[in-house]
């Protein structure tokens, strides 16, 4: 069985003001076929450990590691952690352009692989995934992210999770900015890669509005580059609840 | 430095017309003049070449006499290189389309490396479509000037593709003139040769004119790639959009793209914008980006102008590696990318495959 083992990892960025240290000490375990909601506040870090786990080289690890089934993440240029079989859906995903979807998903898929996609079936693996995203078959010949809506952008992320079969997905609050269909969509995306191949989820969000439709084993509050509460999906609704308030105010 | 707008310049088509080039003059400052003295100065082969084409519904090829009519109906020369070539012609090369034209292809390849010069029409009846493509290979050592004339209504692409061989020296001066309601797509393409200045201007001439000017471009170490661009505004409700995109890898590999813009006193509802973006993949390269603009009336829709050199976009190449591209075939993606943008525009799909094959070696070439 698949395991992501993160262990008391420290976490810097560099700044006009100087070093900010953001990550203070993060532990977390996910199994294959497990899913986490990591939540929390503005600022609390939770980007900075999804982009940390991918390998940005903004971020730098002052301490802790981050294993993969016993390999050392760290240790691993940003490429090498896809093609061991991590994914990250990010918030924020650049236009690239010039580069088709068609063409940009072919080359991943190739390079995830080590091999060309079948001719045959690639085309229609791709229409049909698009399909279940509900988009549009002209999205294959545009360039990458370029002119996307946020909704568009947010599928796209999920489309390439689907066709990509990372064993461990970071999705790093990918229901910003979705109205309740494109959320509803989006998450049907997550869970049927979490069915099919057994697919390990890192939920980053700051909502709870997402967990209604991706439901979550365990949930971790993540307050000032710590987790500062660990429990089941109950913890969900208490947060849906009370807010970051009681952290926060205990913090002080 | 003397202010001076861009059309009190002085033109004229012969040679003795304008003084000795000294390599200090606003269009021939970053231009390595000291190769260039046989084409500014020298005697010129103006004789008919070796073209070849084939046939396309709606197009005509043939040879005009200089004293035609259509000689000098788009624009004269700036320059003293463009006034010798147009002094030595013999005659011209005139490339007619009519009704809606099939896309052709003029192939020039044969030229040879003793200096001459070149004179080329594409003119486009009222109403006409169509696609040129002024298709450059082989060696060459070649001034010439190129006229594009649309009539009203006229919506045409003319694509110039510069892909000569490494020791070739051109310099083109291209002027197109817009008639009312037309619309011009031109594209320029440099990747090979030595010096290679491709100089197009476009005159919005009347009412409701467009212009769409694209350039691509990619030079090696020790090539030199020039674009001198200038739009007219001259009419109301004009509109033109200006993009030029290159990249530069090698010891010595130098790009100017200077883009003049002048909106006129007439040139009310004008709507302009222009850019110049440049990829540097290596050390030692020199890029030179000056956009200019020039307004004459207040009563505009809107003016304006970017240009940007960098460095890769580091966020692009996080993007395609966290999806398992290597760094390697990442870059390779992103370059591609930013100059397909260009190609893209092109809308003739065998030339697109060549470019993109052509831009693929280019930067196999560079790593």
């Amino acid at each position: 069985m698949s395991t992501l083992e993160i262990r008391d990892l420290k976490v810097s960025i560099e700044t006009d003001q100087g070093t900010k240290h953001i990550l203070k000490g993060v532990d977390l375990t996910i199994n294959e076929g497990e899913i986490h909601a990591v939540m929390g506040p503005n600022g609390s870090g939770k980007s900075t450990l999804a982009y940390t786990i991918a390998g940005h080289p903004r971020y730098n690890v002052e301490g802790g590691s981050i294993t993969f089934d016993g390999q050392d993440v760290l240790e691993m240029s940003v490429d090498e952690r896809a093609r061991a079989g991590l994914f990250l859906a990010m918030q924020y995903p650049v236009e690239i352009p010039g580069v088709t979807v068609t063409n940009f998903l072919r080359t991943a898929k190739t390079a995830i692989d080590g091999e060309e996609p079948s001719i045959r079936h690639w085309g229609a693996t791709v229409k049909d995934a698009m399909g279940k995203l509900r988009m549009d078959p002209s999205f294959a010949a545009r360039n990458v992210n370029e002119g996307f809506s946020g909704g568009e952008k947010k599928r796209h992320e999920i489309l390439q999770l689907e066709l990509l079969k990372p064993k461990f997905a970071v999705l790093d609050e990918t229901d910003s900015g979705l109205d309740v269909d494109a959320l509803k969509i989006v998450s049907e995306g997550v869970n049927r890669a979490h069915e099919e191949t057994g697919l390990g989820v890192l939920l980053i969000t700051h909502y709870t509005r997402i967990l209604r439709y991706i439901k979550p084993d365990f949930v971790h509050v993540f307050v000032d580059g710590k987790v500062a509460e660990e429990g089941g999906p109950e913890l969900a609704e208490r947060l849906e609840d009370e807010g970051y308030d009681r952290y926060l105010v205990a913090q002080a | 430095m003397p202010v001076q707008t861009r059309s009190e310049r002085f033109t004229s088509t012969a040679h003795a017309d304008f003084p000795e080039v000294t390599g200090r003059e606003v269009n021939w400052k970053y231009t390595p003049v000291a190769k260039l003295g046989d084409l500014i100065d020298g005697e010129l082969d103006g004789s008919p070449y070796e073209i070849a084409y084939a046939d396309a519904a709606g197009a005509t090829v043939e040879w005009l006499d200089r004293t035609h009519a259509l000689v000098g109906a788009a624009g004269i020369p700036e320059d003293r290189a463009a006034a010798n070539a147009w002094t030595n012609f013999e005659k011209a090369l005139h490339i007619r389309l009519e009704g809606d034209a099939e896309t052709l292809t003029v192939v020039r390849s044969t030229l040879g490396g003793s200096a001459r010069a070149a004179h080329t029409i594409v003119s486009a009846a009222k109403g006409a479509t169509g696609l040129v493509v002024l298709d450059s290979q082989g060696d060459a050592k070649l001034t010439e000037n190129v006229e594009i004339v649309l009539e009203d209504d006229a919506n045409v692409t003319v694509v110039s593709v510069q892909q000569w061989d490494d020791s070739a020296l051109h310099l083109a001066s291209q002027y197109a003139r817009i008639g009312h309601g037309a619309s011009l797509r031109h594209i320029v393409v440099s990747l090979g040769g030595d010096v290679v200045r491709v100089n197009p201007s476009a005159h919005l001439a009347e009412e409701g004119a467009e212009a769409e000017l694209y350039g691509v471009y990619f030079a090696d170490a020790g090539q030199h790639l020039e674009q001198q661009v200038y739009v007219n505004h001259d009419a109301p409700h004009t509109r033109s959009r200006v993009t030029y995109k290159g990249a530069l890898n090698g010891e010595g590999a130098h790009t100017v793209w200077i883009g003049d813009v002048l909106i006129g006193r007439d040139a009310t509802g004008t709507d302009t914008y222009e850019q110049n973006r440049n990829l540097v993949l290596s050390d030692g390269t020199r890029a030179d980006s000056i956009p200019n603009l020039e307004i004459e009336t207040g009563d505009i829709e809107g003016a304006g102008h970017a240009s940007a050199t960098g460095r890769f976009d580091d966020e692009q190449l996080f993007y395609l590696q966290a999806r398992g591209i290597p760094e390697d075939e990442a870059r390779r993606l992103v370059v591609l990318g930013f100059l397909s943008e260009v190609v893209q525009k092109i809308g003739e799909p065998v030339l697109e495959a060549r470019l993109h094959e052509a831009l693929e070696d280019e930067l196999a070439a560079a790593r």
